[in-house]
């Protein structure tokens, strides 16, 4: 039986068909996707992610352990500040991809995916030994919601006395939501503009509530993983199982920039992501326009102009924004360049297509 | 979940409308709601053969897509022009404006009725 999370019984009022996700029962959507995909690009939308992993480090080593648990470095962070890193194996190969919040000096919360949360924890505790620094899993403790869109700031400014001017991308903030304690952080998986906000479990339902009733005239709607998966597709943030695997390294994922080949001491996977930067990798992430109507999807194969297969989708779906197919692939190096033209297996059809730069969609700021 | 009494119905969520040798046909409501929006629809070309139990075309969701089988064997009559550029009455009125091709029906495949397609989808 999935997990409920604290706010399962406003989504069932609110009619969301349920998928179960990570061991989480999680609204798939409310009424419409697509309205609520173009919701959160127009106007706004508000999203549960409680099944998101949190994990907290505490202690006077926090940050060096941190340094030496992930890729990038953490112990730089300025209080405040959030950073987007990936905790791998000793050869490199990707556990997860994380983001990391500096709350205080000695204290930092981690939020890993649903589905490897359990496996980042795991990885935390058993690199933490020497380390004056604990691990703590507060999966539980946290309930999380997004709300995000081009109105998110105007709708949330009014519910909380956090300068939201002044709360830059990829910062968090402590204060009140609604009159009640939370994180409220700058960051969001959608490619738009938006927070994202902390809280008890227990203080969930009246966020949720304060949150839809002041966006009601500002066109905010729930929204469901339905369309958190076009949103995070059309921006080209990977996604762990398609884009990001054991199998593969940052430098694959064209994220060879988070590792911190420079910070102080050893890390895990160093000397596997030092000997990886020194020659260029065999394959790496694109992106694809494909022709006609016909969306490429996970899994299927990639061929160049003589039928060769020189790669593989890794996720593919109708863009709502652009109204063309659009997917994420890995492709030979060869034939990544942007203008490539390639070749996709689509269910026995071949259907050509182009290599394009990423992202798909970039909002104008 | 809709499910009109007068309909026919596949274990696939396809629907079929008989009307003397000629039957419309198109997914059901169950179907259209479990994928999600339909964003593209792949039908038979008019003049084409189907076979009962054969893909015959697509339903494309932005998160998935499944194969269209046909409940019967004949020749493709009509196919709902609508649903190239706007698939959308395949969620919003599946059974009405949502249709998607009519066949001249020489053979007819397994079907039930509603009463067990229901059954089936409650299951």
């Amino acid at each position: 039986m999935a997990k409920p999370t604290a706010l399962y019984d406003v989504h069932a009022a609110l009619g969301a068909q349920f998928t179960d996700f990570a061991g989480w029962s999680m609204p798939l959507r409310y009424g419409s996707e697509l309205a609520e995909h173009h919701a959160v690009r127009q106007t706004a939308g508000l999203f549960d992610l409680s099944h998101m992993g949190e994990i907290e480090v505490t202690g006077p080593q926090a940050g060096q352990f941190l340094d030496y648990a992930v890729v990038s470095a953490i112990s730089v962070l300025a209080v405040g500040k959030a950073k987007y890193t990936m905790i791998c194996r000793e050869d490199g190969g990707i556990l997860d991809d994380l983001i990391v919040y500096r709350l205080a000096d000695e204290h930092f919360l981690v939020v890993a995916n649903a589905s490897n949360a359990q496996v980042v924890l795991r990885a935390l505790q058993e690199r933490v030994g020497g380390y004056d620094a604990q691990v703590l899993d507060r999966c539980d403790d946290w309930s999380l919601l997004a709300i995000q869109g081009p109105n998110a700031a105007s709708i949330l400014s009014p519910l909380t006395e956090v300068d939201l001017p002044g709360l830059a991308y990829y910062t968090i903030a402590t204060g009140t939501v609604a009159g009640r304690s939370a994180y409220l952080a700058r960051t969001g998986y959608t490619g738009e503009d938006g927070f994202e906000i902390f809280c008890s479990p227990a203080d969930a339902p009246a966020i949720w509530a304060a949150v839809s009733a002041a966006g009601a005239d500002q066109g905010l709607i729930p929204c469901g993983l339905a369309c958190r998966d076009s949103l995070r597709l059309e921006a080209a943030m990977p996604l762990y199982g398609n884009e990001l695997s054991v199998e593969l390294t940052p430098h694959e994922a064209g994220l060879g920039r988070i590792v911190g080949l420079k910070k102080a001491g050893d890390f895990v996977g160093k000397a596997a992501l030092a000997e990886r930067a020194t020659h260029p990798v065999a394959r790496i992430r694109v992106g694809l326009h494909p022709e006609g109507r016909r969306a490429p999807r996970s899994g299927y194969p990639v061929l160049d102009a003589d039928g060769t297969v020189v790669g593989t989708v890794t996720s593919g779906a109708p863009s709502p924004t652009l109204g063309h197919p659009i997917a994420m692939a890995y492709v030979d190096t060869a034939h990544s360049e942007p203008g490539t033209e390639l070749v996709v297996d689509v269910r026995g059809t071949r259907v050509p297509a182009t290599v394009v730069s990423l992202p798909f969609y970039a909002r104008t700021r | 979940m809709s499910v009109p009494t007068e309909l026919l119905y596949t274990a696939e969520h396809e629907w079929l409308r008989v009307d003397g040798d000629s039957a419309t046909i198109g997914i059901t409501d169950h179907a259209a709601s479990a994928l999600g929006d339909v964003v593209y629809v792949d039908l038979p070309s008019v003049g084409s053969a189907v076979t009962a139990g054969e893909p015959c075309g697509e339903v494309e969701s932005t998160k998935s897509v499944s194969d269209l089988y046909s409940p019967v064997t004949g020749e493709v009559t009509a196919v709902n022009e609508a649903l190239a550029d706007d698939p959308s009455a395949v969620n919003t009125d599946p059974y009405g404006a949502g249709w998607m091709f009519t066949v001249a029906v020489t053979a007819t495949g397994e079907t039930m009725d509603a009463a067990a397609y229901s059954a089936l989808i409650e299951g």
